[in-house]
């Protein structure tokens, strides 16, 4: 079953679907989208050292974007810098880093669309390993620092002062978006994976009143986004990410529909 | 040793200095069970400040704090909450612990708002949301209760009904509360002991020694002692925040 190349990015679209609900959630909830793209973008860098060194392109990945993030943290405490320059700074030029050792990296031929926006032919039996098994881990480890994560979301203070740990809960945290980008890198693309992380959360906003129902409507929509995507991709032979990504985005559109309607109910 | 003593926190000579400017300095003060002690003072004078050092929230702070509880239950300033985020009362309600209904529905009945328990946070009004608040900070049946400014924008017959609230349940649970507020006369026949502060103790006692002392007259005027009269005034009957009435 798996041999089919259509059928292995549709369980690796269906296995990231689950994983960027809930933690896209948080991403919009903690305002981290920004963070999340720098995060992105550092993969490329990680991409770029996977080849050259030939090893695990998922773990090369996930361990620049862990250590971009730890740069990040460092650069917020010793400059006056304003956050969202420091994460410009970082996503642009590790991006830009990131194209030029491709430059020099002549020796191996690079498919630099495909790592930008996602290939739907690039996705392995090894890939499918990698996708569901770190994803299972992922979803593990945010049903583990759930509450004090949640809570700090809510209010840091008042999670701090009753007991919870909530600067564990947030460097964890951030260890878990860079695995996400780790593992969705290929489907996905460097420069929309955070699409797919915020744009169905956005879209469960306006229909949930609570938390659950939002991380679940946000894993119905980047389910549905995925299927859409991927069909459209294979039929009219566009990039996989672009298409998931549009996707997402009509479904979106549809549900403002659903908020007008509530605000008209208001008046 | 403490736990004999009934001390639930005990804050010795600390302070806390944010930018090169001490917010508080030289502050010792102790909460004990079963009882209820105020933080007065003008605005800016370090009351959150206080609140938050007995709360462990700062990590650079002088002198130290001893803490003999971890239940602790609190009710910040100010909080707000994202659009982004969807929250119903009940969400909030399990935020810190994992609590049954039936808890919750008895805190959200003490204080008055069983009723909005499925409505959403973002559309409840002030007074509303600080009931929602001192309910969630009560159901857990703390140890420690640390209330900033509790009932900020509760109407005032809700206003003193809360304060009798926070009175009975430090009562019946047994527990500290510290609290802080500027509504002199409804606090003070609370409380059985008021730290009076300006970036320093002013002055400390019970809420009649306070009411005497010169600086706490210097800092809130002559009117502010003469408020102090304990408010005796008596209803044989509450107005629940869904409209009934109940006898008492």
């Amino acid at each position: 079953m798996f041999d089919d190349f259509f059928i292995r990015a549709l369980v690796a679209g269906i296995g990231i679907a689950f994983v960027a609900g809930p933690l896209g959630c948080f991403v919009v909830w903690r305002r981290l989208s920004y963070f999340g793209d720098t995060l992105a973008h550092s993969a490329l860098l990680g991409v770029t050292i996977a080849y050259s060194l030939e090893f695990n392109i998922a773990v090369s990945i996930f361990l620049i974007s862990s250590a971009i993030a730890l740069i990040l943290i460092q650069l917020q405490k010793k400059t006056n810098l304003p956050s969202d320059a420091l994460l410009g700074l970082l996503a642009h030029s590790s991006l830009a880093v990131g194209l030029v050792v491709i430059g020099f990296l002549t020796f191996i031929r690079f498919d630099i669309m495909g790592l930008l926006f996602g290939d739907i032919l690039a996705v392995n039996k090894k890939d499918l390993v990698t996708i569901w098994v770190g994803g299972a881990l992922i979803l593990l480890v945010l049903r583990l620092i759930w509450k004090p994560l949640f809570a700090s979301t809510v209010n840091y203070e008042l999670a701090q002062a009753e007991g919870l740990n909530p600067d564990r809960a947030k460097a964890i945290f951030t260890i878990l978006l860079a695995a996400i980008i780790a593992i969705s890198i290929k489907l996905v693309g460097v420069l929309l994976i955070t699409g797919m992380l915020i744009i169905p959360t956005a879209m469960a906003r306006n229909l949930s009143d609570n938390p659950q129902k939002m991380v679940i409507f946000a894993i119905i929509g980047g389910l549905l986004s995925v299927f859409i995507g991927l069909f459209s991709s294979l039929e009219f032979n566009t990039p996989s990410g672009p298409s998931i990504i549009a996707a997402a985005l009509v479904l979106f559109i549809f549900s403002l529909l659903k908020v007008k309607q509530t605000i008209q109910l208001k008046n | 040793m403490s736990i004999e003593n009934n001390i639930l926190v005990k804050l010795n000579n600390v302070g806390f200095q944010q930018n090169q400017k001490w917010l508080v300095k030289g502050v010792s003060l102790q909460v004990e069970k079963g009882k209820i002690v105020t933080l007065i003072g003008p605005n800016g004078s370090g009351k959150s400040t206080t609140a938050k050092i007995a709360l462990g929230l700062f990590k650079n702070i002088e002198g130290h704090v001893e803490k003999f509880t971890n239940n602790i239950g609190y009710v910040p300033q100010k909080i707000s909450i994202d659009w982004t985020l969807p929250l119903r009362v009940r969400d909030f309600m399990f935020l810190t612990d994992n609590l049954t209904e039936d808890v919750i529905d008895e805190a959200l009945s003490l204080t008055g708002v069983i009723n909005l328990k499925d409505k959403s946070l973002g559309n409840l009004s002030g007074g509303e949301f600080q009931r929602v608040l001192l309910a969630r900070a009560i159901s857990k049946k703390p140890d420690l209760l640390v209330l900033d400014e509790p009932v900020q924008g509760v109407d005032f017959t809700g206003e003193i009904a809360l304060y009798e609230l926070i009175k009975e349940i430090s009562e019946k649970l047994n527990c500290g509360i510290l609290l802080i507020s500027h509504d002199l006369h409804t606090v003070m026949s609370a409380t059985d002991h008021v730290v009076c502060l300006n970036g320093h103790v002013c002055c400390s006692g019970s809420p009649k020694e306070v009411a005497k002392n010169s600086e706490y007259k210097a800092l809130f005027g002559e009117q502010a002692a003469q408020t102090l009269s304990i408010y005796e005034h008596k209803h044989d009957h509450v107005h629940t925040s869904d409209g009934d009435i109940k006898k008492n």
